[in-house]
């Protein structure tokens, strides 16, 4: 089962390389889907650069919630700010309910088309599962081990240091999976206003009528999204796997 | 010797930290950000207005009164009853002020000058949502009064609407111009919205019931509907045109119908494939929370395996089928607003043609009722699922 799992996987990676790396290797198996000769192949930027474009706004984007939303978690467990607790998580609730595309609209006439837009609203998107699970990460920390850290005379930095975030660390990596995967998707609707990335391949084939592009730009979007899920996967068991044997 | 101290020292009144952060987030917002932007027309760029030259006379001057015992409150109230009623009146201080600014700086019977609100109105408008929000978190009111409040809400802004409080201001005069278009496109956006979800219940409910039978499907099922959460909408979208414009050229059936390869067609489907996975993954969640000694039981009492499914398991797993429910409505809500894309209506119209236009008005025509929908939605399911929660203890 797990050689049939990593076989998978780099058969995916491989398949993913190949197409970004000679997108024109391809074209046989795209041309059934264009009509009157039209390119079976997006021609109008290379794919590498816009696939590379494409994560790199998601994990620039990624990197900010990361810090913001653990920042804020640390911040809202603590004694002196569990004030508000309450209030940070029925807001998490209430982000949840904005769609990414009004995010998206209402910050382009605050700064402008392209590639802001896009991070800020990735950004905003991002936060909520990370700051949600890194709440639930540092709250479910048994407080007999706790007491233990502090009546071994470590100080209340050190303990949140070396044992409540290691603790943690499982469900915040996984908040990160989370938000980086939906945001590998979301990245795309950023192409409306102009960012650059893998939407633009898509949005091509919705103004032309070509499926080709269409398709080439959900399939490598849907690759790149399953190879990173399943990559912070394989991370997130090698860091638990450290944390239990400590 | 120092506890005579401490008694010397005048005791200060204790502030709130969130109060005083609210506090001075609003009154920041209202000395140096524009309350409203006057606009010669709908797309050029506007001059900023204050407060104080929008109004006229006292009207500045009452909201600013109800404002500061809005930040008293904030600032020193303790009871989350008089916080959340003064936050309530500091909102409908600022909406009043904001439709008064409008229709003192709209000249009669001009069409073109456009009143839009400012940053200040959405920064003193996030402060006082923030504090009620505070207080009805502390308050944490039953499932029945919050969907009351809910209501409530949804009724004063609409006879605010009706009554015509707002209509100079910029959101409403770009409604009077599309107002036949938005009631067609939000009946379309609410069609989409529930019509997927009716079909993916109708289909995931008894695939959930079916993985959670048989173990052995379980993995690959969810497997690959956790693929399809990976595709992005716009791509899905896209790609569902083809076979269905195929579809409709093969079937005249299905053409009559009205399945197109453009249009509500291929946006309904896509949000039908994404709203299978929360409902099948929560419906086997759910049934595997059932304990396994409640069934044995019912079992044991004569009960057939239908009625153990139908009157035992599937009650018990209702809150939790419930929330995939919530997900996918909020999800769907949102993700209509792409289907505009491929010429599937809905709000999401408006917001790519302002997007297109520059036409911020018209972006907020589409994005307001879309996160108000959402929000309304998230709100009920909540409360639903809180009602079987309790009447499942």
């Amino acid at each position: 089962m797990r050689g049939v799992a990593a076989l998978l996987r780099l058969a995916a990676l491989g398949l993913l390389l190949a197409f970004l790396l000679s997108p024109q290797s391809f074209a046989p198996l795209f041309a059934p889907l264009t009509q009157y000769g039209a390119p079976p192949i997006y021609d109008q930027g290379n794919l590498l650069a816009l696939a590379l474009a494409h994560l790199g706004v998601v994990c620039l984007a990624a990197a900010a919630s990361t810090v913001v939303a653990v920042a804020l978690g640390i911040l809202v467990t603590r004694p002196s700010g569990a004030q508000f607790l309450p209030l940070s998580r029925t807001l998490v609730n209430v982000g949840q309910t904005f769609p990414p595309v009004a995010v998206l609209a209402v910050t382009v006439p605050i700064v402008g088309f392209g590639e802001k837009p896009t991070l800020i609203a990735l950004f905003a998107y991002g936060l909520l599962p990370i700051f949600e699970n890194t709440i639930t990460g540092l709250k479910t920390v048994p407080p007999q081990v706790l007491e233990a850290a502090s009546g071994m005379g470590m100080s209340a930095g050190e303990r949140l240091r070396s044992v409540e975030l290691p603790l943690a660390m499982p469900l915040i990596l996984e908040g990160i999976r989370l938000s980086l995967v939906i945001n590998v998707g979301t990245a795309t609707i950023g192409s409306t206003v102009a960012a650059k990335g893998l939407g633009e391949v898509i949005i091509a084939g919705l103004l032309s009528n070509n499926n080709a592009f269409i398709l080439q730009g959900g399939l490598v979007t849907g690759l790149m999204a399953v190879l990173l899920y399943d990559a912070l996967a394989g991370l997130e068991r090698r860091i638990c796997r450290t944390v239990h044997l400590d | 010797m120092s506890a005579r101290l401490a008694l010397a020292v005048p005791r200060l009144p204790r502030l709130d930290p969130l109060g005083a952060l609210l506090t001075a987030l609003g009154a920041a917002a209202l000395v140096l950000l524009p309350f409203v932007v006057l606009k010669p027309n709908r797309i050029l760029p506007g001059e900023p207005v204050a407060m104080l030259a929008a109004l006229p006379g006292w009207g500045a001057f009452a909201c600013q009164a109800i404002l500061a015992l809005a930040a008293l409150a904030a600032l020193a109230a303790s009871n989350a009853r008089v916080r959340l009623t003064a936050a309530l009146f500091g909102v409908v201080a600022v909406a009043l002020a904001l439709g008064a600014a409008a229709d003192a700086l709209t000249p009669a019977g001009n069409r073109v000058v456009r009143v839009a609100p400012g940053a200040a109105v959405w920064v003193l408008l996030t402060c006082l949502g923030l504090l009620a929000t505070d207080a009805i978190t502390r308050l944490s009111p039953g499932p029945a009064s919050r969907v009351l409040f809910l209501a409530l809400f949804i009724g004063v802004a609409g006879l605010a609407l009706v009554h015509g409080t707002f209509d100079n201001l910029s959101v409403m005069r770009e409604y009077t111009v599309n107002a036949d278009r938005f009631a067609r496109e939000a009946r379309q956006h609410v069609w989409l919205a529930f019509g997927s979800l009716t079909a993916a219940f109708i289909v995931a409910l008894p695939l959930g019931i079916l993985c959670h039978r048989a173990p052995r499907l379980r993995a690959p099922v969810l497997g690959v509907l956790n693929v399809i959460q990976t595709i992005p909408a716009i791509a899905l979208f896209g790609i569902l045109m083809a076979p269905l414009a195929s579809l409709a050229a093969a079937v005249p059936l299905a053409a009559a119908l009205g399945i197109r390869g453009v249009g509500a067609a291929p946006a309904a489907v896509a949000l039908f494939l994404y709203s299978l996975l929360p409902i099948a993954a929560n419906t086997v969640a759910g049934l595997k929370r059932v304990p396994r000694t409640v069934v044995e039981a019912a079992r044991g009492m004569g009960l057939t395996e239908w009625q153990v499914l139908g009157a035992i398991e599937l009650v018990l797993a209702l809150p939790v089928i419930l929330t995939g429910v919530r997900i996918v409505l909020v999800q769907n809500i949102g993700m209509v607003t792409v289907a505009a894309l491929i010429g599937g209506g809905g709000l999401g119209t408006f917001v790519f043609q302002g997007i297109g236009q520059t036409a911020i008005d018209l972006v907020l025509l589409g994005a307001i009722p879309v996160v108000a929908l959402a929000f309304s939605a998230a709100v009920v399911l909540d409360a639903l699922i809180e009602i079987r929660d309790r009447a499942r203890t």
